[in-house]
């Protein structure tokens, strides 16, 4: 007997299900009862009950590419933050193969990387990698952090949402299933894709979304350059004072 | 004989006023009424998970960060996370002020809230990490324990931690000569016993029991029908501020 519905929002310890139904993600069984483990939305396919999670950490998955951080330098790795309760380490051999180089000329503290993971052992060490397209370091843009199960929702369907973004604002967008977003354009441009990001992740669990931030975006860019025209002018005008 | 009896109870507790019907205690309350309950989930923007709760005139802030990296490696658990857990009091949450910093009242009530908690977490999905949790009282009126333990598991949920259920703590007690539920300062201070509770609702284990004061066997057992009838109410007001944190 199934008590809620598809798409309902459910609290820890919620009673989903009695009797012949199968605990999914986020849910856990007590005798015949299938609970929900976490603050979420109900997901029900056929006989399987999942909770899809408003709010997580990321935790490490082998062949996820992710954003980090280089949080240190050791003799022969680079210790990184990935936003997750393990940091991950990237091995000087990833990056140099068999040559020997200082560590800190290549990557520094501070330094933004775009990388795989490779593997997670049983210690749940997290080993990263370079190799593949597109991995490599950031130069300039800046971070914006969001919950990893939000990520999905942030692509949208074969990329439609983030693509629209990088349509409207020229700015290029690199997301990490890390819940850690890249941006790099204009600076003004930068602030409105925080801001449209941002939005999207506090109305994942809302429909129509991509509608909305479509509508949004031409609100945000409409009126920025409204408001440059606005403040040139003004600006004009004082000088004008100022000469009389 | 009777008229007497009370008029010399009056005299010896100055907090109790004249009596009249079946509202007896010092705030007007029935012997099974709460003070009034909010609940607010997600107010700190830097937190993984937070909330706030007042109950009465007690306003507690509970703050979750986790699960997180554990540097210290003598505390980590190679099969599971830990819960860390620090209760403290402002300064200004009573009315003389309190010196600031642990003692040894806040090291005990942090050491308990974490064991409260520690059922209703699914630690062993984060091994080798800390899960910590920081209430910070803002205001006291008695019942501080279990409004940071009610608050703390409102901010473990809003931060996306797996758990069996959410942990409710009410207290119950003897004032006056009579078993009531949830505790004034004036009703603890004055009071013959206080027995704060912790449970999970849905299954009905507690994780938390506690009394100080004397109590009958018989007395014992109706303060603590009382205190988990509160523990349900305060249940229900953790759901909907979780719920009403999505629009729902």
């Amino acid at each position: 007997m199934l008590l809620v519905e598809d798409k309902q929002i459910v609290v820890p310890g919620e009673i989903l299900a009695e009797g012949d139904y199968h605990s999914g993600r986020g849910t856990f069984k007590e005798v015949d009862k299938i609970c929900s483990s976490l603050v979420g939305l109900v997901a029900v396919r056929d006989k399987k009950i999942s909770v899809i999670p408003l709010q997580s950490k990321y935790i490490p998955k082998r062949g996820d590419v992710v954003i980090g951080k280089i949080s240190d330098i050791r003799f022969s790795m680079w210790n990184l933050d990935i936003n997750s309760p393990y940091s991950g380490i990237l091995p000087a051999a990833e990056v140099f193969g068999k040559d020997k180089r200082e560590l800190s000329r290549a990557f520094d503290v501070g330094d933004v990387l775009f990388l795989r993971v490779v593997d997670v052992d049983e210690v749940k060490k997290v080993k990263l990698g370079l190799k593949g397209r597109g991995l490599g370091k950031f130069r300039g843009g800046i971070l914006i952090y969001i919950t990893p199960t939000k990520v999905p929702r942030l692509i949208g369907k074969k990329g439609s949402m983030i693509n629209m973004i990088k349509d409207q604002t020229r700015c290029e967008v690199v997301v990490g299933q890390n819940g850690i977003v890249w941006v790099k354009g204009k600076p003004e441009m930068e602030r409105v894709v925080q801001k449209v990001v941002k939005t999207i992740e506090e109305e994942a669990h809302t429909s129509g979304l991509t509608d909305r931030i479509r509508d949004m975006l031409l609100e945000l860019l409409g009126k920025n350059d409204n408001k440059d025209e606005k403040t040139t002018k003004e600006e004009d005008d004082f000088k004008e004072e100022l000469i009389q | 004989m009777i008229i007497i009896l009370t008029s010399k109870s009056i005299g010896e507790n100055k907090g109790s006023l004249i009596t009249s019907g079946t509202k007896k205690r010092p705030d007007g309350r029935a012997f099974d009424e709460m003070r009034p309950l909010k609940i607010e989930a997600g107010v700190l923007e830097r937190a993984d998970g937070s909330a706030y709760l007042e109950i009465g005139d007690n306003k507690v802030l509970a703050a979750v960060y986790g699960p997180r990296e554990l540097h210290v490696r003598r505390l980590l658990k190679p099969n599971m996370a830990i819960l860390r857990c620090r209760y403290n009091m402002a300064p200004f949450s009573v009315g003389d002020r309190k010196r600031p910093g642990p003692d040894r009242r806040s090291v005990e009530i942090s050491k308990l809230t974490a064991e409260a908690l520690n059922p209703s977490v699914f630690l062993e999905k984060f091994p080798r990490s800390t899960i910590d949790i920081f209430i910070e009282v803002l205001q006291a009126e008695g019942g501080t324990r279990c409004a940071g333990i009610s608050a703390a598991s409102v901010a473990l949920a809003d931060a996306g931690i797996p758990m069996r259920d959410m942990v409710a703590a009410c207290a119950a007690g003897k004032s006056d000569g009579k078993v009531i539920m949830d505790l004034s300062e004036v009703e603890d201070k004055e009071g013959e016993a206080d027995v704060p509770i912790a449970m999970m609702p849905r299954t009905g284990d507690i994780t938390l029991l506690q009394m100080d004061g004397h109590l009958t066997s018989s007395e014992f057992e109706q303060a603590l029908d009382l205190a988990i009838k509160g523990c349900k109410t305060i249940s229900e007001e953790q759901k909907k501020a979780i719920k009403n944190r999505y629009g729902d």
